[in-house]
């Protein structure tokens, strides 16, 4: 039977850049389909009548629903190829934790970063730079969190690479100055193809940002 | 005071040596020892007072310094769903907890995430706000468990045909938000509202396991009603 892949997702979302990012790697032909958050398809609130939210991968007609459930889903039928998690337990522990730290800390705080002003960025910039220097102390001096070869964490944290810019922007503060290995090792994986040609571009996702600043009032 | 105690089943082998940091009251700490109970594996259980987090489980657990943490021949794991799936790939003994069909995977993390991120949390906004917030995280909390009751309609287990992943995860049902409620003053989660967990709840308790993971019920009210007493002070 011939596989029919779907990805629902929304241009500047990291977390739909995850799945691109694994589709690609295990060379998984798909149909993007962009959804409009402010208009959502049918389809979208049929796969995934829960949350309604960005990305859905619909795999022969079944939608996963979440960014990192959707990365194991593609690593685990897709197994033969370019493997994501590695398969000593503690390994992929580890690799979980990690994973989960991006979207427990680095999401959230990078959020506040862009939608908060005054002291309350301020706070958000000191506690954002932390946590990406302890996740760049993850990394040591591994080329990729996943060792020789991109794995789940790197898949997990690369696509915020893509809003370093509107983080800086916003935040005034430069994240090359102070964690430069992780922005070797981004640079490092913006080398392969899968990751180039699923990440936005970063001038789109500023420009983004401001207009969502403007939505939402913060200036 | 921290205390030790030993959980055996069967003798401890010399190259296993586990290790559980947790909090009698926690539903994230108790999920791990219901797991390991259900595979019957060993366990030395260290009780953590977490407004005196001893250096250990910050040793065990620098980044979030939280339990659970398990620490398995040395190596620690913390994050309670991440404990629950390596306990599973680690000793490969039934039950198996999570199945071996990916999407049936994807589905069950689904669930547990949704527990997690959504009942668990708003259970908490229930529990610490008050007047129109509390309502609204009341209606919040009610529609999230009727997406729940939606999902183990006519089943026997959230997963299969016995105790698993999502059962697990679930456990916050089977003891804690009953007590909750009675500590509340409210009645969100009842049979006649909750049919189908409900039966799920009583199959639970028939599993020796889950009931030996027990949360003794007036010493869970009296510790409920402390931590209430407690924020409302603090937010006058």
């Amino acid at each position: 039977m011939a596989e029919e892949v779907v990805l629902l997702d929304f241009w500047p979302s990291m977390f739909g850049m995850r799945s691109r990012i694994a589709l690609a790697e295990k060379g998984i032909k798909y149909e993007y389909k962009e959804e409009d958050l402010w208009n959502k398809s049918a389809l979208l609130l049929q796969m995934n009548p829960v949350h309604k939210k960005i990305p859905v991968l619909i795999h022969n007609g079944k939608p996963v629903c979440e960014s990192l459930i959707q990365v194991q889903y593609i690593d685990e039928v897709w197994h033969d190829k370019a493997p994501l998690l590695p398969s000593d337990p503690y390994q992929k522990a580890t690799a979980r934790f990690w994973a989960d730290y991006v979207d427990k800390k680095i999401y959230d705080l990078g959020n506040r970063v862009w939608k908060t002003k005054g002291e309350e960025q301020a706070t958000a910039k000191k506690e954002f730079i932390e946590s990406l220097k302890l996740i760049e102390k993850e990394l040591g001096d591994k080329p990729y969190f996943g060792g020789e070869s991109l794995g789940y964490v790197d898949v997990a944290f690369i696509p915020f690479y893509s809003w370093f810019y509107a983080y800086e922007k916003c935040g005034n503060f430069n994240i090359e100055a102070e964690c430069p290995k992780l922005i070797a090792w981004a640079k490092r994986c913006m080398q392969k193809e899968s990751v180039a040609k699923s990440l936005a571009d970063q001038q789109k996702v500023y420009d983004f940002v401001l207009q969502m600043k403007k939505h939402f009032g913060i200036e | 005071m921290k205390w030790r105690t030993i959980f055996s089943s069967k003798t401890m082998g010399d190259d296993e040596e586990v290790k559980v940091f947790g909090m009698w009251a926690s539903p994230y700490s108790r999920r791990v020892e219901l797991a390991l109970k259900l595979k019957g594996i060993p366990y030395e259980y260290i009780e953590e007072d977490l407004s005196n987090k001893s250096a250990l489980l910050i040793k065990h657990n620098p980044v979030h310094q939280k339990i659970p943490v398990l620490v398995h021949n040395g190596k620690s794991i913390p994050e309670s769903l991440v404990i629950l799936e390596y306990i599973d790939e680690t000793w490969r003994n039934n039950p198996i907890l999570l199945s071996q069909d990916p999407y049936d995977r994807a589905m069950a993390r689904f669930w547990a995430k949704f527990i997690d991120e959504k009942i668990l949390s708003t259970t908490r906004k229930v529990s610490f706000t008050t007047g129109k917030e509390q309502e609204h995280a009341i209606e919040e909390v009610t529609e999230q468990l009727k997406l729940l009751e939606n999902e183990v309609k006519g089943k026997a287990y959230f997963g299969g045909e016995g105790i698993g992943y999502v059962d697990i995860v679930a456990n916050f049902l089977v003891f804690w938000f009953g007590n909750l409620q009675e500590a509340l003053g409210i009645n969100i989660f009842s049979q006649h509202k909750f049919p189908f967990i409900f039966e799920w709840i009583q199959k639970q308790l028939k599993i020796d396991m889950v009931d030996e993971c027990r949360i003794p019920k007036d010493k869970h009210l009296t510790y409920i009603r402390t931590r209430l007493a407690a924020f409302k002070s603090a937010s006058k």
